[in-house]
Order: structure tokens, then sequence, then C-alpha cells
């Protein structure tokens, strides 16, 4: 059933659930939105498309604690960190950072299932928000996503001044059921003006013939690596805005009094120190380190995942890189041609 | 100018004498603009217009080390490259550079905060911009959204160039440390709130340490795991603000205020305010100096006069006599 709420209300509504859970929203702080706790002090910004950090950090964040060891006399205290137990709400998912989660589940929900990601998803109430004005660098229509119609335990839409929601799941239910009733034609509206936006955006058609495990060795021995890579700084602003990269260090901090914590950070596959080992590293050259992480987005993971690439067309690597290189170029440049 | 370049390129590269250029290509948006090294056969590739903000003095290092290249540089371009030779991180033999006409770059990003979303296409007509979007066409004035670093442009003299192709213009306005002397005016307190609202942002990606000139190092302290202060994440967010004090110090007197941190830096920290309050001080006290100025320079910080100015708490407190 779809359901409605002025903007003019949405404080109120913001209000109430954060009184009971966390609530986490797109929030401007120094001219950048990024997902981010609300407050009644809080810049709200819904109307932002792509937030700075996608928001997976909601689920897997940047830096957590996993354990905590000291050293008393001759025995350790072990103490791990505790998993999640409270809900929390995440408001204004778009459609690819929302796909982004469901890749997210295939890795942290794997045998052996990481805990404090699996107690986050148990917990958090996904709000997605259909994107009423997509932009040029926005390319999910290649994975089939629809950012018309975003899935998440709710759905919703913005029009003018209300905001329509259509819950998903028994969450979602739970979250919007006192909302008063709203009516669906408004919605259909904006989804059909929306699909016609997505039918223009100009990276629509990347053509990912041939990017599988079948063409593993074709694809990593492709020559046109070494130039794709030359212009790569080596930064990880590729890896840290984007939704589906998800690798992890771990890596211990001096607590003093003979304490430990430990705790895991992201790592980017893109820093000449990624999982380093005691002989060395295995991807000596930022070509070798540039290739790994297409190779995984586009060929390794969906070897692994029935095809499911890891790239959600987010575009946030377009936007983003300080010299303009990323996967669209990957995509077109070691892609099969239109006139092969 | 970009044909005038092309045809130049062929002609220096027909003689065999060098690798490759190190210029730009166009990529994907409107606003792309990718670093690469060109040769002969590639050049039909190689771009120079408005949208080649990137400091491209950077890449000489690895590309210039064992080989002969061309280098496209800008003015401001120029000032990172010859502060490099004198570090001897690029040898000056190796490189023929062609100084680029410039007359201040656009910055996308500028563009797109200012409203403008979809961006398909622009042109320049003068000093307006007609950008076509998938919401129709927009119009906006050049000057508006010209990079941060072209408004504190250092001029348009090339200071490095074997020869230059193309007019420039000194795109810079008003007072270039107007906001650092805001910043100096503030209470310690106002002016600690607002460094930590900014640098609470940082993703600690490196992109304004990979794309800063200055941080030439082969291996940074904060990538070597047997530094002792490798980190990939700050345990705490006074780690995370002093990364970027610490950066700040570790180019002090060498930073030629190119801009490149904050251009590259994905949240729109402006790292450079930090740079530019050091060289501030520097000037005032030891007199105006521009780092990469030329050649061989030596920079206040490491050059000594009896008569320097010593600014330490020591000295205002009456000690050292």
């Amino acid at each position: 059933m779809m359901k409605k709420i002025s903007f003019q209300d949405l404080p109120r509504l913001f209000r109430e659930i954060s009184e009971t859970q966390t609530l986490i929203a797109p929030i401007e702080k120094c001219g950048q939105v990024n997902f981010g706790v609300w407050t009644p002090d809080s810049t709200l910004r819904l109307d932002a498309l792509k937030t700075v950090k996608s928001a997976k950090g909601a689920f897997f964040p940047q830096v957590e604690d996993i354990v905590h060891f000291r050293m008393k006399d001759k025995t350790i205290d072990i103490h791990p960190a505790e998993v999640l137990t409270e809900d929390f709400v995440i408001f204004g998912v778009r459609a690819c950072d929302a796909r982004s989660f469901e890749l997210l589940d295939r890795v942290f929900l794997a045998d052996p299932v990481d805990p404090f990601y699996a107690a986050r998803r148990k917990h958090g109430t996904v709000v997605t928000l259909a994107c009423n004005q997509p932009e040029e660098t926005c390319f999910c229509t290649n994975f089939g996503i629809d950012a018309a119609d975003p899935c998440g335990d709710v759905t919703a839409w913005m029009d003018r001044d209300t905001l329509y929601l259509r819950a998903n799941t028994e969450k979602g239910e739970a979250l919007i059921s006192r909302l008063e009733n709203g009516e669906e034609a408004p919605v259909e509206d904006l989804k059909k003006s929306i699909g016609e936006i997505l039918k223009k955006l100009p990276l629509n058609d990347l053509n990912l013939t041939g990017f599988d495990g079948d063409h593993l060795m074709e694809k990593f021995n492709d020559p046109k690596w070494e130039e794709l890579a030359r212009g790569c700084l080596g930064c990880g602003t590729c890896t840290f805005v984007c939704p589906t990269c998800q690798c992890y260090d771990v890596r211990d901090f001096d607590a003093g009094e003979n304490g430990i914590q430990r705790y895991r950070c992201w790592d980017s596959c893109m820093f000449s120190d990624f999982t380093l080992m005691a002989h060395g590293t295995n991807r000596p050259t930022q070509t070798e380190r540039f290739r790994q992480r297409f190779m995984h987005k586009l060929v390794y993971f969906p070897a692994k995942n029935e095809g499911l690439y890891s790239c959600v067309g987010c575009g946030r690597c377009l936007e983003k890189c300080p010299q303009s290189i990323h996967i669209v170029n990957v995509i077109k440049s070691l892609g099969v041609k239109e006139d092969d | 100018m970009q044909e005038m370049i092309v045809n130049r390129l062929r002609e220096l590269l027909a003689s065999g004498d060098y690798a490759g250029v190190i210029g730009w290509s166009k990529g994907e948006t409107p606003f792309d603009r990718t670093p690469g090294l060109f040769t002969e056969k590639d050049l039909d590739r190689l771009c120079y217009d408005s949208f080649c903000g990137s400091n491209l003095s950077k890449y000489l290092i690895a590309n210039a080390k064992d080989k002969k290249v061309i280098a496209l540089l800008k003015p401001c371009d120029c000032y990172s490259f010859n502060q490099m030779c004198t570090e001897h991180r690029i040898q000056r033999e190796n490189v023929y550079v062609i100084g680029v006409g410039c007359k201040g770059k656009i910055d996308g990003e500028k563009i797109r905060n200012g409203g403008i979303k979809g961006i398909t296409g622009v042109s320049e007509e003068g000093d307006l911009l007609k950008i076509e979007t998938l919401y129709g066409e927009k119009e906006i004035s050049r000057k508006d959204v010209l990079l941060d670093k072209c408004l504190s442009c250092k001029g348009k003299e090339h200071k490095c160039a074997d020869e230059v192709i193309g007019e420039s213009e000194d795109t810079s306005v008003g007072n270039k440390y107007e906001l650092v002397e805001k910043l100096d005016a503030m209470t310690p307190e106002e002016r600690f709130e607002f460094w930590r609202g900014e640098l609470s942002k940082c993703i600690r990606c490196n992109a304004c340490r990979n794309a800063c000139p200055a941080c030439s190092c082969i291996k940074c302290v904060f990538d070597n795991p047997k530094s002792g202060v490798e980190n990939k994440a700050a345990a705490d967010d006074f780690e995370e603000n002093l990364f970027h004090i610490i950066r700040a110090y570790h180019v002090a007197g060498r930073c030629t205020d190119c801009g490149e941190c904050s251009r590259a830096c994905p949240q729109g920290i402006p790292l450079h305010l930090l740079n530019r309050k050091i060289i501030k001080d520097i000037n005032e006290l030891y007199g105006d100096y521009q780092a990469g100025e030329e050649i061989g320079q030596r920079h206040p910080l490491t050059d000594f006069t009896f008569e320097d100015d010593e600014p330490s708490v020591v000295e205002r407190r009456g000690g050292g006599k």
C-alpha cells in the first residue's frame, strides 16, 4: 500500500524514528553530502543524488573494532567487540547503493559469516529513494538496476512537496504503517518520467560481452592494461567511494597499558602495501594493482557469482578520480567493440 | 591551439629523440581528461583544452627517468617542474618542455555544484559556457567555474619552457591570502573547529598526497610497514587531522601552491590553505619567496643567514641569548 508524507512533516517523522532508532541519512557537512547520523540540527540533503562515500559504510564501516587484548602477568584477557544489537534506519539510499548491499551480502554473509556485518544487516531498515534526476555519469541501467523503482525495505519517491513511500518487507511495513495512505498515480507518473530520462543516459549501452570467467586469461593478459593504468596516481579514491569495494585490512593499535586494540579498516588494492606478505607483494607495479581492481569487479566476481558484476554503475569513480580513469574506460577499452 | 601543439609534436617526435609526450586525452564525460604518454601513432588522441587542469609535472619523475620525453606544461605546472628539478627528482636534460597557453581551466565539479545536472556537452563562446544537459541547455559564465587554483594564478609566464605555444592569461582575482587571513583572524577555538570540520571528511584515500608534486618520496612513511607510523585509517580523529598537518610541514618551503591537493580531494577539503598559511608565514618572516621560480633555488627553510628572523617561542621568551 502506498503511503505519503509532506516534506514539511518529514522532520517530525525523522524525530519520531530517531527517538527509538539511529537514523542515518544524506547529510551535508562542510559543503559535502555523506551518509551520517541524523539529528534535528542536521542539514538533510535528500535531493543530493550521489553522496561522496556510498551507503555501504552503514553496514561495513571504514573502521571498526574487532577485539581488544590485554596482557596481565602471564595471562591475556580477550574482549571481542560487541556486535550491533539495536535497530537502525538508513534513509535515502539510491538504487545503485541498494544493489551494492546484495553484492556485499554475497561476500560477508557467505560462510564464514561476518558477525559484524550480519548484525547490521539484520538490524538495519533500508529506505531507498528513486532518482528523479539521474546524472550523465550514471550507468546502473547496464546492470539491470531500475533507478525509478529501487529495492529496499521501503521505496520512496519525491514528488514536488510530497514523499510517497511503499513498504516492500515486514521491516518496512513496521516503519511506515502509521503514515497516511497515498495515491498511486503520482508515483506511476514519476516512474514514467524517470524511465524516459534513464533511456537517454549516455553510458547506457556498455558492452559487457566477454567479461566472464571463460575469458579470464585473455582479459588478464590484455596489453591495454598498461596504457589504461599509466595516469593512475595509486590513490584509493575510487575504492573508497565505491559501493562494492569490500577489501579490508586487520591492524593492531597500541592501546597502552599492555593493551592491543585490533581493528579492521577499508583497504585499497590501489595501495602499494595491499595484501603485503612476508615475501613482499604480489603486485609490485601500479598496472598490476589497477588490473586487479577491474578484474575483480568484471571477471573474478561474476565468475564466482552467476555472472553478477561487482559494479552497480553509480558513477562515483567517474566523478571523483582526480585523473578521470575509471571502470567505463576499462569496459570500453577491453570489451568487444560494436564493429568487431 | 590543440592543432598547433599536435603539429609541432609530430615534428619533434619524428626526430626519434623522444620516447613520447606527456599530455592529456579525452575521456567519457565532457570533463574527463586523463594524463598519459603519447607516441607518434597515438597523437590523434592527445587533447589540450580548457579542461586540462591537472598538473602533469609529477609524471615526469617516472617517465623521464631513463628516457627523453616531451612535456606539456601550463605556466603554473612549470613551478612544480622546476622544484622537482631542484630536488633532483627530474633530470632537466631529459625533458623538452612545451609551455602551453592557459586562460584558466574549468572545474567540472563547480558546474555540477552550481546545480547543472546531467551534463553531456560543454562548448565555449568567449566567456560563455554553453552546457548541454539531459535536462535542456544551460549557460554559465566561464570565470565563475574556474578551478580554485586559477583564481590565484601565478601569471602567464612559463618559467621553464623550451618553447611556448599559445597565449596565456593571468586569471588571478583579489588577494590569494584572503581565506588564510580570515582563518588567522579567528580565535584558536574557531580555527580548530573549522579544521576539525573540514578534516573530519577525510577518507584517507591519499589522493592529495599522490597528486602532490612535492610529495615525491618513493615510499611514504605512511605506506611503509617498517616506519612504525604506517596506517590505512586513523585510530582516532586526532591522528586523522595530524596526517594533513604533518604533510603540510613536510612540503613547507617546497610547496609551489599548485593546488593539486585541493583539486584531487574527493571530499572538497581546502587542503591548500594549510600550505598557503605556511607560505604566507615564510614570506612574512624571510621575505617573498616562490618555490619553483627557477631551478637551483635554496628555500628559506633550508638556507641560513645571520640576519634570519628567529620566530621560535624560545626567542620570544628571551632564550638563546
